[in-house]
């Protein structure tokens, strides 16, 4: 195992490497920083000396060279707008958007499995079908519209919730959380439902499948042959045999899930990465653009990682190990 | 046979409503067993006989339904009986062996959660006690260091020693009564042998009824006190083992029996019944296997009652291959 996980490691290094480069250059093609960040009165002298400091001067491929060598030091960059480490400022609002994509990944499992498995023990039942309908809904409507209609309702119309913000905050383990706190919940609550919608229904849809499909097999008939209790038939043989396909795509879909929050954020105005992200897309400010799809890039590589180890410990017939040791 | 039967299958009819019509699996049949006896039933594929197992158990799945008749386990209707009454029964009293021993055992689960599962939900006994009588059954079924065994999953093992786990599980709350259905097919031969002889070793010692439902006529000229011929649904012959094998009455039967491979001359081409099973959805009119019968007449357009014979045999046919014909007599009832 633990050749496997140096191996992987290995390979990831090789993936972030070959994505900094397109990230960087990906980056290059998307706009002139200069054009928005000097001033319009600002005389030739000073607009060659802005460009000097922010190192834009440089050929594409020396510029890049600087940001390689600076990245294995642990430092991403500057932000062109803040003066600020573009690391720090991002990690700074990492746990708003982690705190979010978390609610919403518990959300999606805590109502997807439930739902999903039963709709697949009765499959002709009508709550069963409503399920069903509600899970092509949450596919399909866009999350952007589902929100703003969300806090149409629930804001504007019911007032139950605030609409924007974070709310009260309390410092847990050095990370300020906000879902401990009334206040703080009834802040993430709107937020997090919109963002878990998608991934609930494909919650729901991947433990129908796989309770129907599981429900046929054999060892579910010489369950009952053994004359287990239909609650554990379904709790511990059934389940632990979906949750295999449920963990993989939920783990894939969290890396997504932080990565793609961009627009609940926005909607909700949620003081995380992603709308630092989309103020920074407007501002072209480079080295926060570069710094968050690095990071991203490194979640994604860590959570397949995870999502492996994860997979063994579920299923006891996948072995971590080489294919060629 | 004075001993009061273990089970007593009166007139079972299980039918599945399909789209394309109502198959009747099993469709009308008789049969009961002692304690002790090991009742072999034989057939085709698709003659109902796992079906009839699975109607023993209530494990008949939509849109099958057990539709008629009565399935009386020591007098108990189990057809009348509620769901957790059969549940209780299930897996205390009556336990199965499933064909495929790569599909009986869950992949996910170590062998130790699915034995002490089998006992638990039955007994109220402390983990320990379980998993103890649990590393005793797999000792008893001949698996080496169950401790070490116990703790292993099921893809850890060959498909001998899942079927043998699966064995040890049918036994674990020793029961009055089992049904094996096609236990060794899926495997070779040398493990079959021990199986089968393991098998009838635990049930003449325990006084357990088993019901060995198979294809193969030499595993059952071996095991089987009686014997039960499906065809169609339809028990067509039954009786003691050595009298149905060494004279079968039934047409179907006697095909059976002269397509074993031994029977045959070396080098001749192996006899065999022609043509095939018939669909349950299309049965022909009368006696299901009359098209298939050399020795069928007109009368076979009707469908024949079943008839008492020698040495309390039963036999559903018009024209019975006779020995002593004179001693048929028609059953009342």
């Amino acid at each position: 195992m633990s050749v496997f996980i140096i191996r992987r490691l290995l390979q990831s290094g090789v993936v972030v490497i070959i994505m900094s480069f397109i990230v960087f250059s990906g980056v290059f093609l998307i706009g002139d920083p200069v054009e928005i960040l000097v001033s319009d009165d600002a005389d030739q002298e000073e607009r060659e000396e802005m460009i000097k400091s922010m190192g834009l001067d440089k050929p594409f491929l020396v510029q890049y060279g600087i940001f390689v060598s600076k990245a294995l030091k642990g430092n991403l960059g500057e932000s062109f707008v803040f003066n600020e480490p573009a690391l720090l400022l991002i990690l700074d609002r990492m746990p708003a958007t982690m705190e979010l994509a978390v609610v919403s990944l518990m959300i999606a499992i805590i109502f997807g499995i439930p739902l999903g498995v039963w709709a697949g023990l009765k499959p002709e039942s009508w709550a069963s079908k409503s399920i069903m309908t509600g899970s092509i809904l949450g596919f399909s409507l866009p999350t952007f519209w589902v929100g703003i209609m969300m806090i149409l309702f629930f804001a504007v119309m019911l007032g139950w919730l605030p609409s924007t913000g974070r709310g009260d905050v309390q410092v847990i383990l050095g990370m300020p959380i906000s879902i401990f706190s009334w206040d703080g919940f009834s802040h993430v609550l709107m937020p997090a439902v919109n963002l878990a919608l998608f991934k609930l229904s494909m919650v729901i849809r991947l433990a129908r499948a796989g309770t129907r499909e599981v429900l046929h097999q054999d060892y579910i008939k010489f369950a009952k042959a053994k004359g287990l209790q239909e609650s554990r038939i379904i709790l511990v043989h059934v389940m632990k045999n979906i949750l295999i396909p449920v963990v993989t795509v939920l783990g894939l879909e969290f890396g997504g899930l932080v990565a793609f929050s961009v627009v609940t954020e926005t909607v909700f105005a949620w003081p995380g990465m992603g709308k630092l992200l989309i103020d920074s897309i407007g501002l072209l400010d480079r080295p926060i653009i570069v710094a968050y799809l690095m990071i991203i890039v490194f979640l994604f590589v860590f959570i397949n990682l995870v999502v492996d180890i994860l997979y063994s410990i579920l299923d006891p017939r996948v072995r971590l190990q080489d294919v060629k040791s | 046979m004075t001993q009061k039967p273990t089970l007593d299958v009166k007139d079972l009819r299980t039918y599945f409503f399909t789209k394309g019509g109502v198959a009747k699996a099993v469709d009308g049949i008789t049969f009961s067993i002692a304690p002790g006896k090991v009742l072999g039933l034989v057939g085709e594929s698709g003659s109902g006989k796992t079906v009839t197992g699975f109607s023993i158990l209530g494990l008949v799945d939509q849109p099958g339904r057990v539709v008629g008749g009565e399935i009386l386990y020591r007098g108990e209707d189990l057809n009348k009986v509620s769901a957790e009454r059969m549940r209780e029964l299930r897996g205390v009293n009556i336990s199965m062996i499933f064909q495929d021993p790569m599909m009986t055992l869950n992949p996910v689960l170590r062998i130790d959660t699915q034995m002490i599962e089998a006992i638990r939900a039955h007994e109220k006994v402390s983990k320990e006690i379980a998993r103890q009588r649990a590393r005793d059954a797999l000792g008893q079924v001949g698996i080496a260091s169950p401790d070490e065994r116990l703790r292993a999953y099921p893809h850890q093992f060959s498909g001998g020693m899942r079927q043998r786990v699966a064995i040890a599980i049918a036994l674990l709350n020793k029961p009055d009564l089992i049904v094996a259905d096609e236990p060794t097919t899926a495997l070779d031969v040398t493990i079959q042998g021990q199986i089968l002889y393991e098998v009838q070793k635990l049930c003449s010692q325990t006084g357990t009824a088993l019901i060995w439902i198979t294809h193969d006529l030499s595993v059952v000229a071996g095991l089987a006190d009686q014997i039960c011929v499906m065809y169609a649904g339809k028990i067509v012959e039954s009786g003691e083992v050595n009298a149905v094998l060494d004279n079968p009455m039934h047409p179907y039967t006697h095909g059976l029996i002269t397509s074993v491979p031994s029977k045959n001359k070396r080098g001749a081409p192996l006899s065999q019944i022609p043509g095939m099973a018939p669909s349950l959805l299309n049965l022909p009119k009368g006696c299901a296997f009359a098209p298939r019968c050399k020795w069928s007449n007109s009368n076979c357009q009707e469908q024949p009652d079943m008839r008492l014979a020698p040495e309390n045999r039963r036999l559903l046919c018009h024209n019975p291959i006779e020995y002593n014909n004179d001693n048929f007599s028609q059953e009342t009832s």
